[in-house]
């Protein structure tokens, strides 16, 4: 078990290499650092001094991969790449345009991200398993068909409107909950309530459908027909035995994107104002900062890496089949 | 008017996909066994509905797609200069609605602007009123008391129009369909209407009645009003929301055709040949797909925006500026999506190799190629095209997300992102400026709940372990056809059993 | 008497996306009490449909349209859902076919088992437990106390029907429907589970609904049997009664078309029915099997058949017996040749050589003893990777020296359970997957290790034929692409401009025609796609996709064990007259002992790995002498009713390949186990030329 554990990190290493190599190449091998300083700096009339002061501001004033003019393993080393690889598994993302620490920021930003991201995702797991048992529950029947429906049309609205609408709705028409900021302690609580339900909403078609087919798939298995055949009553059937064996793939599924929902959402939070790592990311998009998406790119896929560990171990709790092999 | 055509990169791989499909009709059309699933599609009432809603959206798409330089009125004689400016055929069409331009701002069907200005009164003095437009509803006299009545009667024969149209069509199919199965006329008509033809043809004649209808009306109004409004710089929503379909479109099925190689490249000799190669391609995947997609997307885009900011000689008109940023949209789309189908792809190869056809070809010493492309190619198309049209529906709704991020189309292209996206900076505006995101919003919905509707339908006639909305639709209208019923079983024996 | 289950007239329909299928179509039987009633019939005839109507437990797309089921008196059928579940598991259980896909993979055994007592006793805690162990050791768990809080995947498959059976028990039922209980089993295995339910059946005196499409698995347990045939019973009787002298021609049928080696001493080409069961989604007018029916005449395809008592309590559904349509004189004749089909099936045969055969079966004429293909030493392990690097831990050693030899025109059976490693030979041998090592050689070639382009030369002398019919065939692709891919991939090899120029002048074309016509099939058949055959069809395609390059040696992997036994006669006859005609040579891979009676020449017993036994067919069938093959041997079931004999019973399971016991891999189900047999494995015994043995019980060989 624990060997096994190991072993899932270990694998995680070349992957995060590979992830590093990846970003790499977009950041700096697609355009070199020279193009970027122009970019930044107004496409025309730059001189050759500003770029190279911007270059060496942020330390891309190095050979990219190798150093010819160094000796031995600084060959290597005093590169763009090395250093800022090293710098990125050392947690050290450098300084965003505006001159403030990106790892500061991120850490300051965590908390927000995680205060709606978390209770949309809680939230949303219970009330789509729920609908989706009904669903079960009512197969063939007209609930269930309706159901498929609303799933289905909730589906094809893109989650843009269920945020305008309900910022529209609940606090421009209203007047329930302020359209956007963010608070402190509990008093963030009042700017959080219509992100985590809007938040719900918007996930609740694909993923009630979703859960619906897991748990259809799953009803119609051999086990489900002699739990019936025990004389069980169909509520029994469904939560004894076809939810139990359903909540391996949903609670799997879920684990990946526990880590991820530190970096937070970036529409929900640009929308309504809140200071999380989405909105960071937005902001640094929209004002071309690489570093800060770079650093965002990088943290993004550590976490994913982390859910994806998680998920092993989860498989070996939830699942007796590979807990006892 | 003489013009010159011009052949866009997107454009021209619509034009591939469109020869592709064909061809791909045109087999399947030929191979019962192709056919047969396809026919199951048609069965269903919801997939035809959604398919004649998704007919009239992809005609829209393609005559939007055709570029052309119209030529300009050139004095100097001699040789023929060409605009600047690359129309589609769908502008040329649309002149009315591209050229009636407001100033700003002014809501459907009003024959004043939104915002109020200063006016300088020809005997001196100054009011601040809402000016009448320059194109809605000029021709009225006196907006106050005839615009209800005047938008009545020009939507109602523009609706009758439409019916007029449906009327034949609807016609034009019995009779096709009378001829076919040698019935009558009348009986095939009442048949439709019934719903006993084997395919549902009720279901899209009634699809086709509203969309006549409303293309009617909206036709009927569109030339001499504004009738989703204008936007900021007073051009007319109508034409942007129609113009964001062909966008839409374009994201949807280009991101799939870049990203089909890849998956289906690697997926299937990954699952195929495993061993090293499979190594390979699994990290290969597991790499890409560790990055979260909106992340990788981003980086993507603002670093092909550093290259075409840094490069700007390579383009030579805006809009094949636009284009290019378009299809590198779809490309980056397509390379960062493509680890799901090739995951499904390889697990799907990994179950087929073992499967006792294929070994009695490896028995025969049958090439590892002719294997791939014979045995295992055909077996796993089916999961190939159920990708692609769920797919569809996800990428039109995220083209608006990543729009809004800022890292989605070139703002100078129409697409319902950056309809919302600009609409959105006025929602704060008092009273509010509603009628971009409605109109973006019904656009949007139609195209991605029919594309949603008809996924269904495929995904159920071409996966026969999901039971999906159609299926049911067929389980519920049989159940209430046969109400459980005690049943007295026919003399079909002479005795029963002595016991 | 009184009739714990009586049925009258069920009707149960199926929709299906074309039409509805009428699957039960007016069943009527009845089950006494501490009486076992087999329900006997082909795949598809409503067996399984039947069962499920009873317990009320049909899938969705079925409903039931009409008749009774009564329990006791009570009619099932028309208590509300709620009290129906009061009787299922309590008064009614059932058990399924697949115990690893019937169990919940995610519960312990007990924790199932205990939703029973709870349910129906209201039994919790402590006193449950107690019942638990209780019923685990009725029905032969070791040491319950441990095993009943492990998961189904820790207990092997017929340990994992053992639960379901303690499960179905743990209701005390009055009636056990079981639906195939053994058809996913072991013969040694099922021999444990047919006893068990039969020790248990005495003890408790439940009635037994055993639903089975094995007739000689019906005559081992049954008291009574009902044949069912599209939809419908066709006729009851008891059981030493209807295997004395079945009645309907679809029963006579049936039983004449299964092999042994009485048939094949007798030269006999097995009893195959033409045709396929009609589908079951039209109405039928007359007699269901009239089309098939070798008797049938007007009447058949007109009215009906009812009931007709015979004697005893045998009863037919035929108009052979009726005497009020007057056909006496038919009835006569008929009953003639009933005689004579029960004397062939008891194995005593009253005329000593038939000429029926059409002189299909000639084999002492084949002396010629080059022998076509020898193996020697076959070694074929897969690496278990483990730890850390996934360095190889150990090895799965699915076959371990493996030496058998056979010659041109003759059948070699390779024999054994499931998990013996006698698929892997098979594609040992063909180098589908490449040996681990020793050396098999064919016509003096050493095919190990040799390169791929010259191995393809030789791939059309060895072919290969599949067990699933289903899974053998690409969907994609049209008959006739599929019989000319070996030919093209092989020939293009050979000499690829004459076979360009035979192409072209058609000669490819009529070689398919007169492939699919060899094998029973006409030749337009081949436009079209393998969805639209049945399985024996599929099965003939099969045949003739390997025939297509002339091969020398086919390897039959299980080819009919996934056929009905009337269809599974079809194909055997098929391969025989083959084999005549072309002189073909078979390694025939099986765990159907009968089937081996029947088509054999040579056999060899394989267990974990090794061939244990091997020897001519009358050595190792008549006079076994490894104790695995004589306990594999008195497992299978048989029809004879007269037959006595003593089921050895083997005790657990077949061993893990990964970790074989140490010595004889038999030695701990053995039951003559010597302190020798744990230390090496034993050397080879000799009783004849040809009949060979490992085992210490008799004299070794020194090598």
């Amino acid at each position: 078990m624990l060997n096994y554990i190991i072993r899932r990190v270990l694998y995680a290493i070349p992957i995060l290499i590979g992830v590093n190599l990846i970003t790499f190449t977009l950041f700096f091998v697609v355009n070199t650092p020279d193009d970027m300083a122009r970019m930044q700096l107004g496409i025309k009339r730059v001189t050759p001094e500003a770029i190279a002061k911007w270059k060496q501001e942020r330390g891309y004033d190095k050979p990219l991969m190798f150093s010819s003019s160094d000796e031995g393993f600084a060959k290597l080393t005093n590169t763009i790449f090395f250093e800022k690889s090293a710098a990125m598994f050392a947690f050290r993302f450098g300084r965003a345009d505006d001159g403030r620490d990106i790892a500061y920021e991120i850490k300051s930003r965590m908390v927000p991200s995680l205060a709606i991201a978390l209770p949309v995702f809680l939230l949303g797991l219970g009330v789509y398993i729920v609908f989706a048992l009904i669903m079960v529950f009512f197969r063939a029947t007209y609930v269930d068909f309706w159901g498929v429906v609303l799933c289905v049309a909730l589906m094809s609205i893109s989650s843009l409107f269920y945020i305008i609408a309900g910022q529209f709705l609940i606090s421009k028409l209203w007047h329930l909950v302020p359209i956007s900021g963010y608070g402190q302690g509990l008093d963030a609580a009042k700017f959080l309530v219509l992100p985590v339900i809007i938040g719900v909403i918007s996930g609740a078609g694909a993923n009630t459908r979703w859960y619906r087919t897991l748990f259809l798939e799953e009803m119609g298995k051999d086990y489900v027909r002699t739990a019936r055949a025990k004389g069980l009553p169909e509520s029994i059937v469904l939560f004894g035995h076809v939810l139990r064996n359903a909540m391996i793939p949903i609670l799997t599924g879920a684990v990946v994107v526990i880590p991820l929902l530190f970096l937070g959402s970036l529409i929900a939070e640009s929308f309504f104002g809140i200071p999380g790592l989405g909105s960071y990311t937005i902001d640094a998009i929209n004002s071309q900062d690489f570093a800060v998406v770079r650093a965002m790119v990088f943290l993004g896929s550590l976490l994913y890496i982390v859910g994806l560990i998680l998920t092993d171990i989860s498989y070996t709790l939830v699942d007796p089949r590979i807990r006892l092999e | 008017m003489s013009f010159k055509p011009v052949i866009l990169w997107t454009d021209a791989l619509v034009y591939l996909l469109v020869a592709a499909l064909i061809l791909f009709a045109w087999h399947v059309r030929r191979n019962e066994h192709l056919w047969a699933p396809w026919r199951r599609v048609g069965h269903s009432a919801s997939g035809m509905a959604a398919l004649t809603v998704l007919v009239f959206f992809v005609i829209i798409g393609l005559l939007d797609t055709v570029h052309l330089r119209p030529a300009v009125e050139n004095n100097s004689g001699g040789e023929t200069a060409y605009s600047v400016e690359v129309l589609s055929l769908f502008d040329v069409i649309a002149t009315p609605l591209r050229t009636q331009v407001e100033k700003t701002y002014s809501a459907p069907f009003a024959a004043y602007l939104y915002a109020r200005e200063t006016i300088e009164h020809p005997g001196g003095g100054q009011t601040r009123e809402f000016p009448r437009l320059k194109f809605g509803a000029a021709h009225l006299q006196d907006p106050e008391t005839q615009l209800v009545t005047d938008i009545a009667w020009r939507a109602a024969a523009g609706g009758g129009l439409g019916l007029f149209f449906w009327c034949l069509a609807v016609a034009s199919l019995a009779l096709l369909l009378a001829r076919r199965s040698g019935e009558a006329f009348l009986s095939m008509l009442s048949a439709i209407r019934r719903g006993a033809t084997a395919i549902p043809w009720n279901a899209a004649c009634i699809t086709l009645a509203l969309i006549l209808v409303m293309c009617g009306a909206a036709l009927a109004l569109c030339g001499s009003y504004h009738i989703l409004g204008t936007d900021k710089v007073g051009q007319d929503v109508f034409y942007q929301s129609l113009k964001s379909i062909r966008t839409g479109l374009v994201i949807g099925t280009l991101t799939t055709l870049m990203m089909l190689p890849f998956a289906l490249l690697l997926g299937i000799t990954a699952g195929y040949f495993r061993g090293w190669v499979d190594d390979v391609i699994q990290y290969l995947y597991t790499t890409l797909s560790s990055i979260p997609g909106v992340l990788l997307i981003a980086a993507a885009v603002l670093m092909t925006q550093v290259y075409m900011e840094t490069h700007p000689e390579l383009f030579d008109t805006v809009a094949s500026r636009a284009d290019l940023r378009l299809l590198f949209l779809c490309i980056i789309l397509g390379v960062t999506s493509w680890t799901g189908l090739c995951r499904l792809l390889r697990g799907e190869t990994l179950k087929l190799r073992e499967m006792e056809y294929i070994q009695a070809a490896h028995a025969f010493g049958v090439s590892h190629w002719r294997i791939l492309s014979r045995h295992i190619l055909p077996n796993v198309m089916h999961i190939v095209l159920i990708t692609t049209v769920m797919d569809f529906s996800g990428l039109v709704l995220a083209e608006a997300v990543l729009s809004y991020v800022g890292v989605g189309v070139d703002p100078s292209t129409i697409s319902f992102g950056t309809m919302i996206n600009a609409a959105r900076l006025e929602m704060a505006r008092d009273p509010m400026v509603w009628w971009s995101l409605l109109a973006a919003f019904s656009f949007m919905f139609a195209l991605v709940l029919s594309a949603n509707l008809f996924a269904d339908a495929v995904q159920n006639a071409f996966d026969p372990r999901v039971k999906t909305l159609s299926a049911r639709v067929g389980a519920l209208r049989r159940k209430r056809r046969e109400e459980p019923e005690a049943k007295s079983s026919p003399t079909r024996t002479e005795g029963s059993l002595p016991s | 008497m009184n009739a714990v289950l009586q049925i009258n007239d069920l009707e149960t329909i199926l929709y299906t996306e074309a039409a509805p299928v009428r699957a039960v179509d007016g069943l009527t039987l009845q089950i006494m009490r501490g009486e076992t009633f087999a329900l006997l019939g082909e795949s598809g005839c409503g067996k399984s449909i039947t069962a499920l109507s009873v317990m009320r437990l049909l899938p969705d797309s079925g409903e039931i349209l009409g008749g009774s089921v009564r329990l006791g008196g009570e009619d099932l059928l028309l208590l509300p859902e709620a009290a129906m579940r009061g009787i299922r598991g309590k008064r009614i259980s059932m058990i399924f076919q697949e115990p690893m896909l019937s169990l919940n993979p995610v519960m312990t055994v007990a924790d199932q088992i205990g939703e029973v007592l709870q349910r129906h006793f209201n039994l919790r805690g402590a006193v449950a437990q107690k019942r638990i162990q209780e019923i685990l050791n009725q029905v032969g768990i070791p040491d319950p106390a441990r095993r009943m809080n492990e998961y189904p995947f820790q207990f092997s498959g017929g340990m994992k029907q053992r639960m379901m059976i303690a499960m179905a028990l743990a209701g005390e039922p009055e009636l056990l429907i079981a639906d195939e209980p053994t058809t996913a089993l072991d013969v040694t295995i099922q021999a444990q589970v047919l006893d068990l339910m039969r020790n248990l059946q005495q003890r408790d005196g439940m009635a037994i609904l055993f639903i089975t499409h094995d007739l000689s698995v019906a005559a081992e347990i049954a008291h009574r049997v009902g044949i069912m045939y599209a939809g419908e019973i066709v006729e009851t009787a008891t059981r030493d009664a209807f295997f004395r002298g079945p009645a309907h021609p679809y029963s006579r049928k049936l039983l004449a078309s299964l092999p042994g080696r009485d048939k094949r001493r007798q030269g006999l080409r097995l009893a195959a029915i033409s045709g396929n069961v009609p589908p079951l989604s039209h109405e039928f007018v007359g007699c269901r099997f009239a089309d098939r029916c070798d008797h049938a005449w007007e009447l058949c395809h007109e009215v009906a058949p009812g009931w007709t008592a015979l004697a005893g309590e045998q009863q037919v559904r035929c108009h052979l017996f009726n005497q009020n349509w007057g056909s006496g004189v038919r009835e006569q004749q008929f009953k003639d040749e009933r005689r004579e089909s029960a004397a062939q099936n008891s194995g005593k045969p009253d005329k000593s050589d038939t000429d029926t055969g059409t002189g299909l079966l000639n084999h002492e004429s084949g002396v010629a003893d080059s022998c076509l293909l020898s193996v020697t030493d076959l070694k074929v392990y897969f690496p278990i990777h483990k730890g850390f690097m996934k360095h190889v831990a150990g090895y799965v050693k699915a076959v371990d020296g493996v030496s058998l030899e056979i010659c041109q025109g003759k059948t070699l059976a390779l024999v054994g359970e499931s998990g013996c490693g006698k698929t892997t030979v098979g594609k040992g041998i063909l180098q589908l997957i490449p040996p681990t090592g020793g050396s098999v050689r064919y016509g003096g070639l050493e095919l190990v290790g040799l390169e791929r382009n010259r191995l393809r030369k030789l791939r059309a002398e060895l072919q290969l034929i599949f067990q699933d019919p289903y899974s053998s065939l690409n969907p994609r692709m049209r008959i006739i692409d599929i019989i000319e891919e070996g030919m093209n991939a092989l020939n293009i090899e050979n000499d690829s401009k004459a076979s360009h120029a035979e192409r072209l002048s058609g000669t490819d074309r009529n070689k398919v025609d007169k492939l699919l016509d060899s094998v029973g099939l006409s030749p337009e058949t081949k436009w079209r796609y393998p969805h639209e055959f049945s399985g024996g069809q599929r099965q003939r395609i099969a045949i003739a996709r390997a025939l297509a390059v002339n091969p020398k040696l086919i390897v039959c992997d299980e080819p009919t064990s996934a056929l009905d036994v009337s269809v599974q006669a079809q194909i055997l006859n098929l391969l025989k007259e083959l084999q005549n005609n072309l002189g073909l040579a078979y390694l025939f891979i099986t765990h159907n002992i009968s089937v081996v009676e029947y088509i054999a020449d040579e056999v060899a017993v394989m267990y974990l790995g090794r061939i244990v036994e091997r020897g001519s067919v009358d050595e190792v069938l008549t006079s076994p002498r490894h104790p695995y093959t004589q306990a594999l041997l008195s497992a299978v079931p048989v029809i004879e009713p007269e037959s006595k004999r003593q089921v050895i019973h083997l005790h657990g399971d077949m061993p893990s390949p990964s970790h074989p016991p140490s010595g004889c891999h038999f030695h701990p189900r053995c039951p003559h186990v010597m302190p020798v047999c744990r230390e090496a494995y034993p050397a080879t015994s000799t009783f004849s030329s040809s009949h060979t043995a490992r085992c210490y019980l008799y004299p070794q060989e020194q090598d």
